[in-house]
């Protein structure tokens, strides 16, 4: 690995400065801020709480609801508020990815809402989103089996690379996978991709997003214990 | 061979009192592998391990391993005391807000007193008001009932209410109730503690019994914080003579 096979000198399997911060909305019952170089979220976790609409309540379980919402001026081009078939989509597979996670049994007829508001997008915009709810679901007290930790991994000019950038991204032959996991059983919760790939590579991609959760992991842990130390 | 065994034992269970159990776990921690020590509350069994369910403080007490969160919302549990407000009024019920996912209700059964029929029930409990009740029972659906008749329930008037973190209730507690008796006899004023976190304040000092729970909210995981909040009474008393 030569200094040169990246446009921002990292090496191939290295993840972009990280910055988290837990416990950064006053209002909610639990929050956090993460950073990818440029890329940056918020997240904020309110519940469990009585759930509205009450057709959605389940008798077992409390519910998640996840929102995913990109900024107007996240990206380069203004990009037109609210819902769209995009932010829908995130919004429900990172619920997914972080319902295994969760004893929502504990909490029957509620509801647990996550917020997350991308402030600033330089792609992988959803495992950093993940990132930050986990963190913000462990601030607001929630119990969990673990925490979720979400990196993407991909292909971009011939080359197997760990959290991509947007001008990385762009290449003619790129690939992207988002993957989520909780790193002390290793089990995968989100494993998204599209384009073609060979099988060979795939493994690959799925190791270097591996080695990537488990440093994010330590990342997360840190941030949590930064904001009780005495 | 089993006095050896005995003396094992012995040793372990002295370590784990002395140790400073201000050890801050998150969600996920191994706490402990061992199948000798039972898991707590905050805490789960996977296999062997014992793991944190929460972010908090762990503590091992004999042979249990439990997790005091540092956040988190009120779970009723039966006869547990609360500070609830009334929200609305119903045919033969209150609704009673008792802080956290699930609501209360309060029947006219369990009012002190006789109702008549066709009774006015604001002239009993109006909405807004509040009231310190026992939880008399909580359902597995939680459908939860309070009750007004017990020695120390009643109506609260004057004084205000002070929010605190369900799970730092035992903190402001203390051992004994160190903790509240201190912040009462300095302040002069009159506590009243719900298990759902909420504090009902009454005296002479109100504020700075108020500024000493918020201290105890904030720093609730620090060692040595009967001190602390000792030094600052007494600082703020000096101020205010």
């Amino acid at each position: 690995m030569t200094k040169s096979e990246r446009a921002d000198n990292r090496k191939l399997d290295e993840i972009r400065p990280m910055k988290m911060k837990v416990g950064v909305i006053k209002r909610a019952d639990g929050s956090a801020e993460v950073e990818f170089g440029d890329t940056k979220v918020v997240a904020a976790v309110y519940g469990p709480r009585q759930i509205h609409p009450r057709h959605q309540e389940r008798p077992d379980r409390s519910v998640l609801r996840c929102r995913y919402n990109m900024l107007p001026f996240s990206v380069s081009d203004r990009k037109r508020p609210g819902y769209d078939r995009r932010s829908t989509e995130l919004g429900k597979v990172i619920t997914e990815s972080l319902q295994p996670a969760l004893f929502l049994e504990e909490f029957p007829k509620t509801a647990i809402d996550i917020d997350m508001e991308i402030t600033q997008a330089d792609a992988g915009t959803r495992a950093a989103a993940i990132n930050a709810a986990s963190l913000a679901l462990a601030h607001a007290g929630i119990p969990m089996r673990d925490l979720v930790t979400s990196v993407a991994a991909g292909r971009a000019n011939k080359k197997l690379l760990l959290d991509m950038t947007k001008e990385e991204e762009d290449a003619p032959d790129a690939i992207d996978l988002p993957m989520a996991m909780m790193p002390r059983t290793g089990k995968v919760t989100l494993l998204q991709m599209d384009g073609i790939v060979s099988p060979e590579d795939i493994e690959k991609i799925v190791d270097l997003a591996e080695i990537g959760c488990m440093k994010i992991y330590e990342a997360q842990k840190k941030a949590l214990h930064e904001k009780y130390r005495s | 061979m089993d006095n050896e065994v005995k003396k094992e034992i012995k040793v372990e269970k002295v370590k784990d009192r002395t140790s400073a159990t201000t050890e801050i776990v998150v969600p996920g921690d191994i706490i402990k592998e061992s199948m000798e020590i039972l898991p707590g509350t905050g805490t789960f069994r996977e296999g062997k391990n014992i793991i944190s369910k929460v972010l908090g403080i762990a503590k091992t007490d004999g042979r249990v391993i439990s997790v005091t969160p540092l956040n988190g919302v009120y779970s009723p549990q039966k006869w547990d005391y609360v500070i609830g407000e009334i929200t609305s009024i119903n045919f033969s019920n209150w609704s009673v807000d008792i802080s956290g996912p699930y609501e209360a209700t309060l029947p006219i059964a369990e009012v002190k007193g006789y109702i008549e029929r066709d009774a006015d029930l604001s002239k009993h409990y109006a909405i807004g008001e509040l009231i310190f009740a026992k939880v008399v029972d909580v359902s597995k659906t939680k459908y939860i009932t309070l009750t007004m008749k017990d020695m120390k329930a009643r109506k609260i008037s004057g004084g205000f209410v002070v929010e605190l973190t369900p799970s730092k209730v035992p903190r402001l507690i203390g051992k004994a109730g160190s903790m509240i008796t201190m912040i009462k006899q300095r302040t002069n004023c009159f506590l009243s503690v719900g298990q759902n976190g909420r504090v009902w304040l009454k005296g002479d000092h109100e504020d700075i019994a108020c500024k000493a729970i918020k201290m105890l909210e904030e720093h609730s995981h620090t060692p040595g914080l009967t001190d602390k909040i000792s030094e600052m009474l007494d600082k703020e008393l000096k101020k205010g003579k």
